[in-house]
């Protein structure tokens, strides 16, 4: 069992980490190797590829932003564990509430990265999922999005159904009224809902021990009367088992969990964002050494599951999808005007409809 | 048919919406076992049990927020916020999810919510337990802001809000809980939202009003008629969208237009109003567009909230000056 009732301090990850569950080090060695979750050995592969697409549509969006193609951006970068492990140990009916840095875990849950585009592009159709896929659309709000998930929990209960929620927040986010709200409703009425604090050490410039002096973010819990555990989140192992357990506690209506995925942003925060003024590179240089990616490359090679010719390539491959996807949104011209108008209530209101006819009057040169 | 004042009818309205669906849950801070501090919720706990009638912990913006993630998983939530003074923390989750959810997914997620508060003064409350928010929630597109001035309509209102498939502000006038009982049917109906209700019919003037105020306007029609002046008197229901049709219709056959609220004058629904009438009337006109509205000021504490209230004798002094203009 990984999640007591208590805060779970397992394994002393040095500085600066502390003490977390670690599963695999940040060479890709099991330390652990009784907690290794018990999944086949090409799903390991698959969830390294579900990985390296994250990495490689994040750099394309990024490279993009650049060439001002696409709008500001939210860099994904060094954080991808902490979102495909989660992803994958859902259920399919399990629902996923978001915050704004979760790529992995939305591509993994069936977001189309068509659609992913579409949103950081700047329409409204970014957050129009297909049928059947249980992902609510990115929350900009920060902590908001936590009460959603607490009520879709509570509803999930109230119909006795046994459909899990797992739902993101960051550091940042633990400072914020609703974050606290969010836990005790969910500890008071023991909803299925798996928070995961995405702790990536800093909201935008501000430094996670400037957020709060507790030691950790998922002591919070303790407030709330549920279990928390810090994990490090760079560690694919340890976030699936660590997900795993909690998803499956709150199934059994043994209540919610909180998670402290103890990882970093090596990107910016957004593409208006400048890191070297607020870290040393010397510190971003530390945690590229426990890259998600590069660990579980290791792990898989020295299992003889995947080698570096095979890798070769892979990341240039995803890559090339990524920028044919991004030129289909670029292709898809304007969405309609009526668009604009036609979803702020079920039936559009007679002044609202006025409003737009009168548009469209101006558009078609109607109008004088 | 039963005799049932404002509040007694809330009360026998969740219990029809609680009946006739499953999906229909109840929920907020002295709802489950105290039936609410007004007892808008008596006996719901009991009859159907807490998982869709409970008390929750004292926090707002989680009670509207959760309602937001039901109303998402199948659920009709009717959320209550215990007076609407208490709203503000919730103003997040009003403005960014509970308005905005069908238009930002294009349609494909929406919400049907209800959240009911108490509303307005009048009641000698104490601080912050008397605010009129019919401006800052009528401004929010994607929301719908309805307000009863009786139990009949009471019923029909709040039945078609719970069945409506956008997210409703359900205000309920507290000063008028239990002002005077009204027959109510048995049996369950609906009054279309967005549409507004001509309650005493006239040829000199067209008065607009909404909530507790309707009572006062009606006295002060009362007042103008015995001294030969007819007025018309329009009780809005829906704060937002509004039915501009009936006001409009209303205008042109009066050709005067007055509207009475309790929010704070400046930037409040008197100048929209008064604003659609111009452009939907203007030359209809014979007389300015009035408005009659609380002062810019906080609401007083009770000693003096007398002054910020309108009465059937001032509402009759400014409607006069208005048919004699």
């Amino acid at each position: 069992m990984l999640i007591h009732e208590r805060i779970e301090l397992i394994r002393d990850y040095g500085a600066p980490g502390g003490p977390m569950l670690q599963i695999m080090d940040e060479h890709g060695a099991v330390r652990r190797p009784e907690l290794v979750p018990s999944l086949a050995e090409e799903k390991w592969l698959e969830l390294y590829k579900a990985m390296v697409l994250t990495r490689a549509a994040d750099d394309k969006a990024l490279q993009l932003q650049r060439q001002g193609r696409m709008l500001t951006y939210a860099p994904n970068t060094g954080q991808e564990a902490a979102q495909v492990g989660p992803a994958a140990a859902m259920e399919k009916n399990d629902w996923l509430v978001p915050a704004f840095r979760e790529l992995g875990a939305w591509l993994y849950r069936g977001i189309p990265l068509k659609t992913v585009y579409l949103y950081w592009y700047g329409n409204e159709y970014g957050s129009h999922f297909p049928e059947g896929v249980r992902v609510l659309p990115i929350a900009v709000p920060i902590g908001t999005q936590l009460h959603h998930a607490v009520g879709i929990a509570m509803a999930s209960s109230i119909k006795g159904e046994k459909d899990v929620t797992v739902a993101y927040i960051g550091d940042g986010g633990t400072s914020t009224g609703d974050f606290n709200e969010a836990l005790n409703f969910a500890g008071v009425f023991n909803a299925p809902v798996v928070f995961i604090v995405q702790n990536n050490q800093y909201a935008i410039s501000v430094p996670r021990k400037k957020q709060t002096k507790a030691e950790s973010l998922a002591q919070k819990a303790v407030a709330a009367g549920i279990p928390g555990i810090v994990v490090d989140g760079n560690d694919l192992m340890a976030m699936y088992a660590a997900t795993k357990e909690a998803v499956e506690r709150a199934r059994r209506g043994e209540g919610p969990t909180l998670i402290e995925a103890y990882t970093y942003r090596l990107g910016a925060h957004t593409t208006s964002d400048d890191p070297t003024k607020y870290r040393e590179d010397s510190e971003v240089e530390q945690w590229k050494l426990r890259d998600p990616l590069r660990r579980m490359k290791a792990y898989l090679i020295d299992q003889g599951l995947w080698s570096d010719e095979q890798d070769a390539g892979l990341y240039e491959q995803y890559g090339a999808y990524a920028l044919e996807v991004f030129r289909q949104v670029e292709a898809e011209g304007e969405p309609k005007v009526a668009d604009l108008f036609q979803y702020t209530y079920k039936e559009m209101p007679a002044h609202l409809r006025e409003q737009y006819e009168e548009y469209v009057r101006y558009l078609e040169g109607k109008v004088e | 048919m039963a005799l049932m004042n404002l509040i007694t009818t809330i009360n026998h309205t969740l219990d029809r919406a609680m009946d006739q669906d499953d999906r229909v849950v109840v929920f907020g801070e002295d709802v489950g076992v105290e039936g609410g501090v007004f007892r808008a919720t008596v006996g719901l706990q009991e009859k159907y049990g807490d998982k869709r009638c409970f008390d929750t912990p004292l926090a707002e913006s989680a009670i509207v927020g959760t309602a937001v993630g039901m109303a998402l998983n199948g659920l009709r939530p009717v959320a209550e916020i215990q007076f609407s003074g208490f709203v503000y923390p919730a103003f997040n989750q009003i403005i960014s999810h509970v308005a905005r959810m069908r238009n930002r997914t294009r349609g494909q997620r929406y919400l049907p919510m209800v959240i009911r508060m108490p509303h307005g003064g009048g009641i000698k409350a104490l601080e912050h337990h008397s605010e009129s928010l019919d401006t800052f929630l009528g401004h929010i597109p994607g929301l719908k802001v309805v307000t009863p001035s009786t139990p009949y309509d009471a019923k029909g209102l709040l039945l078609a809000a719970i069945q409506d498939d956008d997210p409703v502000i359900f205000l309920e006038p507290s000063k008028i809980y239990r002002a005077f009982r009204q027959e109510v049917p048995e049996e369950d109906y609906t009054i279309p939202l967005g549409k507004a209700k001509v309650v005493k019919s006239g040829s000199d003037l067209t008065v607009v009003s909404w909530g507790a105020y309707v009572h006062e306007v009606l006295k002060a029609a009362q007042i103008l008629q015995d001294e030969g002046i007819d007025a018309e008197v329009i009780d809005l229901r829906t704060i937002s969208p509004i039915d501009r049709e009936t006001i409009l219709e209303s205008v042109k056959k009066t050709g005067r237009f007055a509207v009475v609220h309790e929010a704070a004058k400046s930037f409040g629904p008197g100048a929209e109003l008064i604003a659609l009438v111009n452009e939907g009337a203007f030359l209809y006109l014979e007389a300015p567009p009035t408005r009659m509205a609380g002062f810019d000021i906080t609401i007083p504490l009770p000693r003096e909230e007398h002054h910020y209230f309108l009465d059937a004798s001032r509402i009759a002094a400014g409607l006069r000056r208005v048919a004699q203009f």
